[in-house]
């Protein structure tokens, strides 16, 4: 379970989250929708530790981040917006990698890096190196290296950023997959129509503050139109319009 | 990838760091074979250059152009007894010499022969130009040889008036040159330390930009420091990474030099140079708390750097300064004190110098420059730690 409680950061005068709280539960994929520059990606840096809040908590599986820092991050699968491979390793060796840092044994390595390689169907790309990679590729190798220590929660910065239509349609089995062992996912997107096929409960972040929070159905209830993107864009819209 | 599964992550980031530099061509062939092999070979050509000159400079026969040679005949005939080729006499001496077509003239006076044969000092000119470092050689023998002739003349003259020659000469002052084959070759290899520490600068420099300013650049620094590894660790690791590569290029460095160092023409300089293994094995000790400081330092930069370009750029700069201490110790004749070995990099050059000469090293001396050098990599360390620390060290752009 990840638990954001009134996060505030900002950098110099621009102020990336004013106040966000929500919570993603175990079992369940939650989807943090929001524009471009809306502070999704601070948010979540704030998640997996990389940042510390100025003010508020973060709360992983009922512990404090700024108190347990390491023990957090074992419990935490993280894909970043960045997500470079190291080119000269071969995608294994780059799951390997991280293995060793969390301080797995060669038998959970080896076994953890099977079942991600056969999962992510890239048993081609195994033992290559990752220069050249496509983005698929490169993307389906982060993720594996991000989950080998098979954590409880699992954040992703915009996973499908940059993938085609088949490549889309793989990672979403894939989060539906990793949502039915009991995991608690949360991902962020701008894009509408992800967020709608994905996620169990969508929390729509905007100017650094949540804005709007629910089931699908909640969110279209709450707003009164039938469809998803109307729903978005008028809890966005009137948002901005109370800041004119 | 086989990391040994081994519990430190620092040795887990340190072998990845190496497994991924060697298998990168550019940055062995930089760090590992240019670096170590081109200083030692520049140098040695170099040498060789200079001492080839000197060598002929001082043996070959000197040809001097002799204006009004036929006033004197007798210094003359002297003068090429003594080995000088004489050579016909120009127009415009004076723009012979600043043109650098002569290096010397010699040219006597018309009342050459009416002052001599008065007895009175006779007068003789020797032109030249001080500014140009090449005529010094030839002009010193021509001068020797005047001055020969001159002696002999005066113990002629003496004698013939039943005189002793030793009333013309008082004092007579014997120099004994003290300097040992190996001291002689030390001023030589005054330039030895600085080709020595730029290869540990050169060395750990790739190391230093690829995995720092370089991962991050890579977008692959964000996801390295979610790992529950504390950060300090994880830099530990790369500095570890960075130091050996140095380390191991001063190693080439020092086995080129040992076995090239038989190219120099050292006997006919007459000196000794003392690079086996005794001088091998106490350079890399000495060098090894400045190549922890030079990592860290490197590492340091690399981090603030925004770019991999920009680290390039930071650490060239960085370069110049092991070229205060060589530059200090050519221009300004210091006599080496004890504390000169507590500064780094001044006090590995001495030392350096002191090895290469066959001079006693004392464990004084040796400790100092090795605590001294200790203490202050381990501050530069401590620098480094905390910039890892910093939050927007992992974020790109």
């Amino acid at each position: 379970m990840i638990e954001a409680r009134d996060l505030h950061k900002a950098f110099g005068a621009v102020k990336a989250a004013e106040g966000v709280s929500f919570i993603a539960r175990d079992g369940e994929i939650t989807g943090l929708l929001g524009p471009n520059g809306a502070g999704k990606t601070t948010t979540l840096r704030m998640l997996y530790t990389l940042m510390r809040p100025d003010r508020g908590a973060v709360l992983i599986d009922g512990r404090n981040v700024a108190d347990e820092a390491e023990t957090v991050r074992r419990a935490l699968g993280v894909l970043p917006d960045a997500r470079g491979l190291y080119k000269r390793l071969t995608a294994r060796e780059n799951i390997e990698y991280f293995a060793h840092l969390h301080g797995l044994d060669a038998t959970t390595t080896h076994a953890r890096c099977d079942a991600l390689i056969a999962a992510l169907d890239m048993q081609d790309i195994a033992a290559r190196r990752t220069e050249g990679f496509s983005q698929g590729q490169r993307v389906k190798t982060a993720i594996a290296r991000a989950l080998v220590h098979d954590p409880r929660n699992v954040i992703l910065d915009e996973p499908t950023n940059g993938l085609d239509v088949m490549a889309t349609r793989t990672m979403r089995g894939f989060l539906k997959q990793l949502r039915n062992e009991g995991r608690c996912v949360l991902f962020s997107s701008h894009i509408m129509q992800e967020v709608a096929a994905l996620c169990d409960r969508i929390v729509v972040i905007a100017h650094g503050r949540v804005v709007a929070e629910g089931t699908p159905d909640e969110l279209r209830t709450n707003t009164g139109e039938a469809n998803l993107e109307d729903a978005f864009v008028k809890i966005i819209g009137s948002e901005e319009g109370l800041h004119a | 990838m086989k990391f040994l599964h081994l519990k430190s992550p620092m040795l887990v980031v340190f072998f990845k760091e190496v497994l991924e530099n060697i298998r990168d061509r550019r940055t062995m062939v930089n760090a590992l074979l240019i670096g170590p092999l081109l200083g030692p070979l520049l140098f040695i050509v170099l040498i060789s250059a200079l001492t080839d000159r000197e060598v002929q400079k001082s043996e070959a026969p000197l040809e001097v152009s002799v204006i009004g040679a036929q006033y004197a005949p007798n210094l003359i005939e002297s003068l090429r007894q003594q080995g000088l080729k004489i050579k016909p006499a120009v127009d415009d001496p004076e723009k012979k010499i600043h043109d650098q077509d002569e290096e010397v003239i010699l040219r006597i006076p018309p009342d050459f022969a009416q002052s001599w044969n008065k007895g009175e000092t006779a007068q003789v000119e020797v032109l030249h130009d001080s500014s140009h470092r090449d005529s010094g050689t030839p002009v010193e023998r021509l001068r020797r040889m005047l001055e020969g002739y001159a002696q002999r003349n005066t113990t002629m003259r003496l004698v013939a008036r039943g005189l002793s020659p030793s009333v013309s000469t008082p004092l007579i002052v014997a120099s004994r040159d003290l300097s040992t084959p190996q001291s002689r070759g030390g001023v030589i290899f005054a330039m030895l330390p600085y080709f020595l520490i730029m290869t540990l600068f050169y060395g750990g420099m790739y190391l230093a930009i690829d995995t720092t300013a370089g991962e991050r650049e890579r977008q692959s620094l964000e996801p390295l420091l979610v790992n529950p590894v504390a950060r300090w660790k994880i830099m530990a690791g790369k500095l570890g990474a960075t130091f050996v590569f140095a380390m191991a290029a001063l190693c080439l460095s020092l086995l080129t030099f040992a076995f090239s160092g038989k190219l120099i023409p050292a006997d006919t300089l007459g000196i000794q140079l003392h690079l086996g293994a005794y001088f091998i094995a106490l350079t890399l000790l000495v060098m090894a708390p400045l190549a922890l400081l030079i990592s860290a330092l490197q590492t340091t930069i690399a981090a603030f750097a925004k770019s991999y370009r920009e680290a390039q750029t930071f650490l060239s700069l960085l370069m110049m300064i092991p070229l205060i201490p060589t530059m200090m110790l050519a221009v300004l004749p210091v006599k080496t004190q004890l504390w000169m070995m507590s500064v780094p990099l001044l006090g590995q050059h001495l030392l350096i110098m002191k090895l290469v000469r066959g001079d006693v090293v004392t464990p004084n001396e040796l400790g100092l420059c090795l605590g001294c050098g200790l203490i202050v990599a381990l501050l530069a360390c401590l620098v480094a730690a905390l910039v890892y620390r910093s939050e927007r060290l992992a974020i790109s752009a």
